[in-house]
């Protein structure tokens, strides 16, 4: 599906002063962004500076509190097909009896009726997303008896299974090994040769490198650009609270500036 | 050839001998696979406590079904449907967590309903009957409304299994997926209120709740799919209610309590296996 072919380029992300939070409270304002296909953008915070309150407002879990926002030129959590998911909570590690192959499955669950059977299509779809990822060989074996590292592989896959216009990824890397982290980020290269849209939320400033945008977060925008111009040291210190310099794709602590409450 | 006859005698003839038996039997074993299908959900949502505050809930309904002289399953219908509408109310209105919502509906209705059987009569003597079932007076009319009641909760859970299976995995990945996780999760509630109004007759308000956690719970420990997690319930308690209903003949135990400890025995058993194969396997792999 070559989404970004066709009349124009079409904006995938659309947000204006958009404002960001649970209820009454306030997480993440002023966010102007403008993601057009085959863009991404790696949003860098430490925790509670905003990242997945952003990811779950762009998947349309949780109404923005201000501002605007167009998802594939409708209303976030309108254009759901078209968007691909992942969360950092799974439930299947207490007790949900689920073999990995049947996870990938799901993502294709909402491209059928209740009630019809898969097609080709999807089975095809299932097969490429772990070949991929690299877990075909563990399709038959139950998600509680795989490795974190294997079932994030298994996440991942299903998130390509989906075949989505717009891939919204909370920390995709978590517990990944070498090999995990190069397979996502071919895989990642590839949606984004196909016109996906990724938003990824990361502590991992060299998965972040890798993106075409960085936006550094602290309850607001702190910086929003290329890697090479947002990943500074004065940035680093205003986003995490501590010097930080990114030293071949790992944040380096430099010096201890003040008490960081996010 | 002389071991046939007391194996006959103790495990068929029970059954061939007594027709109270054979609708027990048949009875308990619709209630069984109508419990294996609602409690696969019970167990992967993490619904016991509701469902539990459910199967008491019935009381003041059937108590006052009898007081004031109307159908039994229409009191339970309207005791369930008072526990999920208070319980979404006071979440909704007090933004206290559901837990407390639910103890609160819990007790109050169990005290309503035990106040209620005190001041009354017509109802001495009914209230083992609501609390435990009379497994053995089942009439046909009870096997038919557990047969209707299994059709529905078929239907309702196939139309339904897609969303179903996303929500247990992961609730937020289904809302971002465009299913309506509100509308499935009510659904599940009022398939677990259907279960227990139509069950307590047989194995009572509270049993029906051990049928509802225990062969789903061992399904859950032996099963790696959520379909065949549901067959291993059926087939745990319909064993169950079978040997439940032989020792209850035999020593005289109460039937629907005989079934229930049956099929929480069963978990344990099941637990046990699992835990010893794993640590077995962990020892091999480290040999």
């Amino acid at each position: 599906m070559d989404v970004a072919g066709g009349g124009g380029m079409k904006p995938v992300v659309v947000a204006r002063r958009l404002a960001v939070g649970y209820g009454t409270r306030v997480v993440l304002t002023d966010v102007d962004t403008y993601l057009e296909p085959g863009g991404s953008v790696a949003l860098v915070g430490s925790n509670g500076s905003g990242k997945s309150t952003l990811l779950k407002t762009f998947a349309g879990l949780i109404r923005p509190l201000d501002g605007g926002l167009e998802i594939l030129g409708a209303a976030p959590g309108r254009a759901t097909r078209e968007v691909a998911y992942l969360s950092q909570y799974h439930r299947e590690g207490l007790a949900l009896p689920i073999r990995a192959i049947d996870v990938v499955r799901m993502a294709r669950f909402d491209q059928r009726g209740r009630l019809s059977r898969r097609q080709s299509v999807d089975d095809q779809a299932v097969a490429d997303g772990m070949r991929r990822m690299g877990v075909e060989h563990l399709a038959e074996r139950a998600m509680r008896d795989l490795s974190g590292g294997q079932q994030q592989r298994v996440y991942l896959a299903q998130v390509l299974a989906r075949r989505s216009r717009l891939l919204l990824l909370d920390e995709p890397t978590s517990g990944l090994d070498a090999p995990g982290r190069a397979l996502y980020l071919e895989a990642m290269e590839a949606e984004r040769a196909r016109g996906a849209v990724i938003v990824s939320a990361t502590h991992d400033v060299g998965e972040a490198s890798e993106c075409e945008r960085v936006m550094l977060l602290a309850g607001r925008v702190v910086a929003d650009g290329p890697p090479a111009v947002v990943l500074t040291p004065e940035n680093l210190l205003a986003t995490f609270g501590v010097g930080l310099t990114h030293v071949d794709g790992r944040l380096v602590v430099t010096e201890h500036t003040h008490d960081h409450d996010h | 050839m002389e071991i046939v006859g007391p194996l006959v005698d103790t495990f068929f003839r029970p059954f061939l001998d007594n027709s109270f038996m054979q609708r027990a039997l048949l009875a308990g074993v619709l209630v069984a696979v109508v419990c294996a299908i609602v409690g696969t959900y019970v167990v992967l949502r993490g619904l016991a406590f509701i469902g539990d505050a459910l199967a008491h809930g019935v009381l003041p309904g059937v108590a006052g079904s009898v007081i004031f002289g109307f159908s039994s399953l229409l009191g339970a219908a309207i005791g369930a449907g008072v526990m999920i509408g208070g319980v979404s109310l006071v979440t909704k209105r007090s933004k206290l967590s559901s837990d407390t919502a639910i103890g609160l509906l819990f007790v109050g209705l169990l005290a309503a309903g035990v106040v209620m059987v005190s001041s009354s009569d017509r109802l001495t003597g009914d209230i083992d009957a609501i609390l435990f079932g009379e497994f053995l007076g089942v009439d046909s009319a009870d096997i038919i409304v557990l047969a209707v009641a299994l059709l529905a909760v078929l239907s309702v859970v196939v139309w339904s299994y897609r969303p179903f299976a996303v929500m247990c995995f992961d609730p937020d990945l289904a809302r971002a997926m465009g299913y309506r996780a509100d509308i499935h999760h009510r659904v599940m509630l009022v398939l677990v209120a259907a279960t227990i109004v139509v069950s307590f007759q047989s194995v009572g308000s509270l049993l029906v709740f051990g049928m509802l956690l225990g062969p789903a719970g061992a399904g859950a420990l032996i099963a790696r799919r959520i379909g065949v997690m549901m067959v291993w319930a059926a087939v745990i308690g319909s064993v169950s209610v079978y040997l439940g209903l032989v020792i209850s003949y035999h020593w005289d135990w109460a039937a629907g309590a005989s079934v229930v400890v049956v099929a929480v025995a069963f978990f344990f058993a099941v637990l046990v296996v699992v835990e010893v194969r794993r640590s077995w396997t962990s020892r091999a792999v480290a040999a």
